[in-house]
């Protein structure tokens, strides 16, 4: 069965000529680059043309990016770096309710180590409101950390705005912006938003797993996550992770070519997509901001049904997307991005995150409507759920009762 | 997430699906857990045997998975019996469950019991209702 992959957001296949870069990193260019002789130094010279390609996709210097494990490390350096830099002059950080765990479970973190976090609310669409901001920030604000993108609903974030409040109220309060949904779908330009560190990963963007960065402004202080080498300017030991660094950098390479035109290709499918999708499905509304949104996001609630099982009916017709519902989450949890932007769990269980990449086709979408018409239809007449029956809270206090007995 | 085949099977194909027009016992349960809902529909005879059942399920894979298999499992039992159903005979029955799932099979169970409750209650009832009669007649 042809498979159709609608999980972009999750990450991405690696480019052909992604994986023809770093082959040689594996057999023949395998020396540490730390070690003085030839295969050290051809290692070191292709770090170094990767940390450029980086660079150039984000409008930085090479000397500001630093090569990570993930883009989930980049957030927890970020954060922990700055915090534990900082701490003297200041104790609160403000982050938004939608962040990646990455950010989310850091915060939470600190603030069980003394730091006072502040979770800035969302509207219905996901986006964080300036005025918010402005008034959470205090004379202690050390840092501010809001994503540039939502990973779940897609939601592209004011952060250049944001960016201008914080440094009006104090130049010295850090900003960083988790970019790795924005990465390579949209511009991304470090000088442009004006931040202070935004996190970066490579899988995302046809790149290999395994392998992020995190832009760090020159001249920003941030104390070291991870001690124990002189690996990244004394900023992040490990032996460096040569074959999928300069996989990263090709990645990076191709994306800034082919931006404009992935760009609108994505738009142009997902708004077929989704168009597709509220015309043919009844009780299905859009997630995220109308507008301001990932081209290459369309993310859905389906009323009276559960989202794992959207999934295992797409899977079953060759179609991957994701959820963000408690039955996909191993937490049993909604989404907290989800409940953020008001819907009740109710509702949040139902969601679905179809991602666009490269190579979907509007055929694709035609198929995947029609799949996805199907299972909902059958699990619609499965489920005890209807517009005249909706949710009675009742059911889980009879749960309860049997649970006690 | 990995699934035994049995649930991907019972998933796709889910056994008893719907609801009973003459049902005599009705199950409604929640999870507080994570939200999904289980009704079961029996149709128990005289003699106390589950003559038919049926389920609406909402909820995850494994939720209707284990909706479709309790189900087959207690068809033709009697109230007693189904009574003893435990949640691990379901997930014995399926092969195995993951074990953030495990709270679907609980569910399952509680579910059954809650229409096994509502029967009793209903026969109780049925009962006292034909005693008041012949003391009219």
């Amino acid at each position: 069965m042809k498979r159709i992959y609608l999980d972009n957001a999750a990450t991405t296949p690696v480019d052909t000529r992604v994986v023809e870069k770093m082959i040689p990193m594996f057999s023949t260019e395998y020396g540490n680059p730390s070690s003085i002789y030839a295969e050290g130094r051809e290692a070191a010279k292709a770090i170094e043309g990767a940390r450029r390609e980086v660079a150039d996709l984000i409008g930085a210097a090479p000397e500001e990016i630093y090569f990570t494990g993930s883009g989930t490390e980049a957030d927890n350096w970020a954060l922990r770096g700055i915090a534990e830099q900082n701490k003297k002059r200041g104790n609160h950080i403000i982050t938004s309710a939608v962040e990646h765990h990455a950010v989310l479970h850091t915060a939470q973190e600190l603030e069980k180590e003394g730091f006072d976090v502040t979770y800035l609310p969302v509207d219905e669409y996901g986006m964080v409101n300036p005025e918010d901001l402005k008034k959470a920030l205090r004379d202690d604000t050390i840092l501010v950390s809001i994503m540039m993108a939502n990973n779940e609903i897609g939601t592209v974030e004011p952060i250049k705005e944001l960016v201008e409040i914080v440094k009006d109220h104090n130049k010295r309060t850090v900003f960083h912006t988790d970019a790795v949904q924005a990465l390579g779908n949209i511009p991304v330009d470090v000088k442009d938003l004006g931040v202070d560190l935004l996190s970066v990963s490579g899988h995302k963007i046809y790149g290999p797993k395994g392998i992020g960065a995190l832009y760090v402004r020159k001249g920003q202080p941030i104390k070291n996550l991870l001690e124990g080498g002189a690996q990244e300017k004394n900023k992040r030991p490990g032996t460096e992770n040569t074959a999928a660094i300069v996989g990263f950098g090709e990645a990076a390479k191709i994306a800034k070519e082919g931006l404009d035109e992935h760009s609108k290709h994505q738009k142009e499918i997902r708004d077929y997509l989704i168009e597709q999708v509220l015309e043919r499905i009844p009780d299905s509304y859009l997630t995220g901001h109308p507008e301001e949104r990932l081209p290459g996001n369309a993310s859905f609630i389906f009323d009276y049904i559960e989202g794992e099982g959207i999934l295992l009916s797409l899977d079953m017709g060759g179609i991957s997307g994701s959820s963000g519902s408690a039955c996909t989450s191993g937490s049993l949890d909604p989404s907290h991005v989800l409940l953020a932007t008001g819907l009740p769990a109710g509702r949040a269980h139902g969601s679905l995150r179809l991602t666009i990449g490269r190579d979907t086709t509007k055929e694709d979408i035609d198929y995947t409507v029609d799949v996805l018409e199907e299972g909902i239809k059958r699990l619609r007449a499965m489920s005890p759920l209807d517009k005249d029956h909706p949710i009675d809270s009742d059911v889980y206090k009879e749960a309860d009762k049997h649970h006690h007995h | 997430m990995l699934y035994t085949d049995k649930v991907i099977e019972n998933f796709q194909n889910p056994k008893n699906v719907g609801e009973l027009e003459d049902a005599n016992a009705i199950g409604e349960v929640g999870s507080p857990a994570c939200g999904d809902i289980m009704k079961m529909f029996m149709k128990i005879n005289d003699e106390g045997v589950i003559e038919d059942i049926s389920f609406k399920t909402y909820g995850c894979g494994a939720a209707i998975a284990t909706s479709s298999v309790a189900t087959e499992m207690l068809k033709g039992k009697t109230v007693e019996e189904a009574r003893k159903l435990t949640n691990q005979q379901v997930v014995d029955e399926l092969g195995g469950l993951p074990p953030v799932k495990l709270h679907c099979s609980v569910l399952a169970e509680e579910a059954i019991k809650a229409a096994l409750d509502d029967y009793e209650k209903n026969h109780k009832k049925g009962e006292a209702a034909e005693i008041e009669v012949t003391e009219i007649d």
